[in-house]
Order: C-alpha cells, then structure tokens, then sequence
C-alpha cells in the first residue's frame, strides 16, 4: 500500500487505533437523510402539485415520520454517558456545529407530527364516533378532543397542511445540509473536509429517501396484491435518476478538484481512495452503485415502456441506490477516520457484531422504522386521502 | 526542578459561566431552555472565584535533548490513572533514510524502543524522538466543536474537560488534528492531557517534567520573563506541529525537523 508523506511503514497515532464513531454513526445520517427524502415527496405533490405523486403524498409523510423516530436514536446509543444527552438541550454550546442538532430535529419532528394530524384528523374523528370502547378512547385522544369536522375545518386543515409541507421542505433541507456540515467542517479530517459536504449530504439524502420510497411502494403493493401506478413510478423514477445525476456529479466533482488541484488534500486522500477505500469507494459506491443505477434509471425515463419490466427496472435502479447512499455514509464516516492524524498511515476497521456499536445493534435500530411504518399502516390509511372518506 | 508560582483559581466556574454567556447570547428562540439550563449550571459553580490573567503557561520541547527513553509516558499513565492503549502523551521516534521516513511508537514509547532492523540502519540519515501531547492550543478546535461546552480552555491556557458533564460524543476526539484526545474507556468520557493542572496549581511541575532526566520537556509562564520558556520562546527557533492548521498551539518545539508531522 502507498502511504503519504514518504512513510516506510504504516505509522498511525496510538490515539488514533480505533475508530472512534463506528456504524452506528453512519446510520445516524443515513436515517436522518431518509426523513428529508421521504418529506421531499410529500412536499412535490403537496407544495409542488406533482398530480403523480398525490397517491404516494401521505405514504412519504408516514414514512419520514417513521424513520424521523430513529434518526436520534444511534446518536443516543453512541454516546458515552447517554443520560446526558439533554444537556444539547438545555447548555449548547453555539459555536459547536454539533450543539443545535437536538432544535433542527426536534422542531423538524414536531413539524412532521403537527403535519400528519392535521392530514388524519378527519379520519381519527371518523373513528373516535365509530368506534367503542378502548379502540373508541384510543381515537379519542389522538383527536384532541374535537370530534366535528366540517368544510370549514377542512379548508383551514388545507391551509395549515399547506404552510407546514411549505416551511418543512427547507427546514428539511435544513436538517440533512446540517448533518453534512458537522462533517464538513471538521479541518483535522481531509476526507470529510470540504463546503461541498453539507450540499453532498442534502442531494444523497434526498435520492436515499426517494428510492427507499420507490422500494417500500413497491413492496406494499405487491405484499397487498394492489395495482402499481405505472404513471407515478415513471415519473418517481424521473425525479430520482434527476436528482441522483446532481449528487452524484457533485460526489465525484469534490474528488476530481482536489486530484486536479493536487495538494495537501489529494496527498492524504489518493493513497486512501487507492487503499482502504478502494473496494468500498471506488468499486461498490462508484463503479457499482452509481455508474449502475444512472443507466437503469435513465433507461426507465427515457423509454416508453409503462410495464412491469419498468418497475422491475426502476425498483432494481431504487434498490442499488439505496444502498449507494448507505456505502456513502460509511466511506465518509469511517472513511474519513482511516486516515491516520499522523498522515503517515491507515487505521484498520474492524467490524463489531455483537457490542455496543456493533452491526446487530444497528441493524436493529436500521429496522425499528420499518416495523413502525408497519404497525402506523395497520391502523391508519397510506394511501388514501383520510380527507374523502 | 523549578516550582510554579500558581496563585491561580479553580477554573471550571469560570468556563461554565463564559459558556453560559455564550449560550445566553444565543438564538431567542431557545431562550426558555437556556434559561433553565443556567439555572442548573449556576448551582454547580457555586463558591468558585474570578478568573485569573496573572499566568500564560506554554510547553517547550526540545527534540535534540529527548532520548526516548518513556519515564514521561510512564509517569504520565501513573500521575493521571490513563487507561491502557490510550496515551495522554507519548513518544515518536522518527529515522530518516535515503527511502523515506520511518516512525513507531509501539506503546507510546513508555518502554522505550528496540534498535530498528538492519536493513534500515544500513540506510539511516538521521534519527531523532519527537514527544508529542495536547497543545493546548490557542485556538483549540476541540472546544470549538463541544456541543455542551464540556471542554473548554482556562484564561492561563489549559484546555481541560469537565467529565462530569461530557456526553462521551467524541467530536472532539475528531476534531483534534494531533491525535491527542482519546475517550477513556473507563470513565466513557473524552480525555486527554492537562499539563498536570491539578500538579501544577500547587505550583508542581507536570508529571512528564519531572519524569525527564535530559530537560527535554519545559513547562512554565510565559508572563514570568526569567522562566525557561519564556526564554526560550523569546531567543530560539521554535516550531509548533501542523501550522496550518491555525490552531496556534502553545507547545513549543525546539529544533523540529520538517519531516515532523
């Protein structure tokens, strides 16, 4: 292996043996990224009236809010003493990129619950009056109280629903250019050093809620044996391939400079993106998982074809994108780690199954959002508008 | 070994309120919970003094003079109870050779280091240790990124952290360009040297000083003009490690080769 610097053998600092932020720091920003992704969706039909992406407008919502109760949850898993974690809330320290997290996240989760009640409250207030008993208490409460609904509440729902998609699509993009710069910013890493991190993480976030969505919607449909809206899929698969060409022109555009520009950052990075990175980097995220998917996906787009063979197609170009941004995560977060501060060498990363930080506990955490989309859908509906009931 | 005129206060008081003014100045909207908080933090530094401006301490390392033998490392690891596998100071030694540059530091150094092989010493130009340790940097981005301001730097130059109110979130650890920071597997909290501030405000030497039988390692106050570093801080060339990254670190190193990283 090619080390920087003229090193003769791989010299790291001896604080620099283990990576510090593990896997469960990468799923920290892939979760987070599949809120702001899942929300764009609802945004585009509700603030953006993509008549297309109507039907899937309040599944996005269900799922950003699912995956939203997670997002916190590795960060918290992470910590050494998690039972002070609410100390970012009530002492942040503001010249920490890292301090106003607990707000954005916070705020962007209470946004997306205020959202989704006032989209189910017709339909919470259907069944607190048709309901008895516990099921009848249960609904009850989830309709604060009021159990009248009339077109004028419904034209003030509108609006609110209206303001809410509108204010939570920058504040999304707030959210996950954020989770980029806490990265991004940090000098000491010149793999992670870069203004481009933040719009990075934005663009990847986006395409990793996007074709999560894509996957989901797909797999709903066939588990329920209901018809697949071609029309949507191909205009989805459209917006997605669209948006993954920015992000990925952009991820390589931030690699090519610094080649080109061939400084002290190309230094530390080119023997990393030739050595440790390169089966995870190189081959997986770029040559694989993207090179792939812009082909399939732009094949979807580009064609005529509105068949199942289009779906097939445009779930498999989703699914590896999925994935793309999974491996993207990983190669920044640890990545990034792997560079030795002594600039004369590679830290070996060695996969933990069963601790604290380990593959088993995040994959657990990974999963929980699922499970919870599941159980919402079993008691409220995702595809309908509660509104027309 | 020379004592320190340390008249200085205890120092967690002052950064906590320095940290709740900047947290008071902060955005309106989460002025409610701010206040709260300061409610808490207040209660905590209760009794503590007013800071101290009277003392500038720097760090001064000379490379010609350090022979690697590890008694600072070890009694380092011995004075603050480091964990094993961490190092809040260590040693590196570098050998220049017509090929390149080789560096170790198996254990930190603290027990010393065997002669390299025979087809390096063959092609040596130039050998030398290079004791490395926090910087204590004026500009430290370790406390910069803290998200509860945990860590923070004291008004005579120590960058401390508090760990009874760390997260253990390692952003710091991070964020350090010099390796120096560490989360300490026993307490779950960040960690890293301190000069020896619980030594040095009884006016002792660091325990890495003291342990250094060639005076490769100084420590003292630059406001005092008859001290060794100040000194050397007014007539040596003096390097500091990674200048660019403008951290502006108050470890001084005499005589440091720029094969140095």
């Amino acid at each position: 292996m090619d080390l920087p610097h003229g090193a003769l053998v791989n010299y790291i600092f001896p604080n620099n043996e283990i990576v510090w932020w593990s896997i469960l720091i990468v799923i920290y920003p892939y979760i987070t990224g599949l809120i702001a992704g899942a929300f764009v969706v609802s945004g585009l039909s509700h603030v953006f009236k993509i008549k297309e992406f109507k039907p899937i407008a309040n599944f996005a919502l269900i799922a950003a809010f699912s995956f939203g109760l997670f997002a916190a949850v590795p960060l918290l898993f992470h910590l050494g003493q998690p039972q002070r974690a609410f100390e970012i809330y009530f002492t942040p320290h503001l010249t920490s990129a890292m301090s106003i997290f607990g707000y954005i996240y916070s705020s962007y989760l209470i946004l997306l619950m205020l959202e989704i009640w006032l989209i189910y409250r017709p339909y919470f207030i259907q069944q607190a009056n048709s309901t008895t008993g516990l099921q009848r208490k249960i609904w009850y409460i989830l309709t604060l109280g009021v159990t009248t609904y009339h077109q004028d509440s419904a034209k003030i729902d509108q609006k609110l629903i209206l303001f809410l998609a509108g204010i939570g699509i920058p504040w999304a993009f707030v959210l996950h250019g954020y989770v980029g710069f806490v990265f991004g910013s940090v000098k000491a890493i010149a793999w992670w050093a870069s203004p481009l991190q933040p719009v990075i993480f934005l663009l990847s976030a986006i395409v990793s809620g996007m074709a999560m969505l894509m996957v989901m919607y797909t797999f709903v449909k066939w588990r329920s044996k209901a018809p697949y809206d071609y029309p949507l899929v191909k205009k989805f698969t459209a917006f997605l391939w669209g948006i993954f060409i920015l992000a990925f022109v952009l991820e390589i555009l931030e690699v090519l400079f610094a080649r080109y520009e061939s400084g002290h950052h190309w230094a530390i990075i080119e023997p990393l993106l030739n050595g440790p990175l390169f089966g995870s980097y190189v081959i997986t995220q770029v040559l694989v998982l993207s090179v792939i998917p812009v082909i399939l996906l732009g094949y979807v787009t580009l064609s005529n074809s509105k068949d199942k063979n289009m779906l097939h197609l445009a779930n498999l170009g989703s699914f590896m994108l999925v994935l793309q941004v999974l491996f993207m995560r990983f190669n920044v977060v640890v990545g990034g780690q792997l560079i030795s501060k002594s600039e004369r060498g590679f830290v070996d990363y060695h996969w933990e199954i069963f601790g604290g930080e380990g593959v088993l506990v995040s994959a657990t955490i990974l999963a929980a959002p699922f499970v919870t989309f599941y159980l919402v859908s079993r008691f409220i509906p995702i595809f309908e508008n509660p509104a027309q009931r | 070994m020379k004592k320190i005129a340390a008249d200085f206060d205890e120092l967690d008081s002052v950064s906590r309120r320095k940290f709740l003014q900047y947290a008071m100045s902060g955005a309106a909207t989460i002025l409610m919970v701010q206040m709260s908080g300061a409610a808490a933090t207040q209660g905590r530094g209760k009794g503590w003094k007013q800071m101290s401006t009277k003392h500038q301490y720097a760090y001064v390392i000379d490379i010609n003079k350090c022979i690697g033998w590890g008694g600072c490392v070890r009694a380092c690891g011995q004075e603050n109870d480091v964990p094993e596998g961490v190092f809040r100071t260590w040693i590196e030694r570098y050998v220049l050779t017509e090929d390149g540059v080789y560096v170790d530091s198996p254990k930190g150094g603290s027990e010393g280091f065997e002669p390299v092989s025979a087809e390096i010493q063959k092609k040596v130009k130039r050998s030398f240790f290079v004791p490395k340790m926090c910087n204590h940097c004026e500009n430290p981005p370790c406390v910069q990124v803290c998200p509860v301001g945990a860590t923070y730097k004291s008004p005579e130059g120590f960058v401390l952290v508090d760990h009874d109110y760390c997260l253990g979130c390692a952003y710091c650890v991070q964020a350090c360009p010099y390796g120096a920071r560490f989360i300490n597997t026993e307490k779950h909290v960040s960690d890293k040297c301190t000069w020896c501030y619980h030594r040095v405000k009884k006016g002792k030497q660091p325990a890495c000083v003291e342990a250094c039988p060639t005076g490769a390692r100084i420590f003292g106050d630059l406001m005092d003009p008859e001290s060794d570093v100040s000194q050397i801080f007014n007539d040596s060339q003096w390097m500091v490690l990674k200048p660019d990254m403008y951290t502006s670190p108050m470890c001084f190193y005499v005589e440091l080769p720029r094969e140095v990283v």
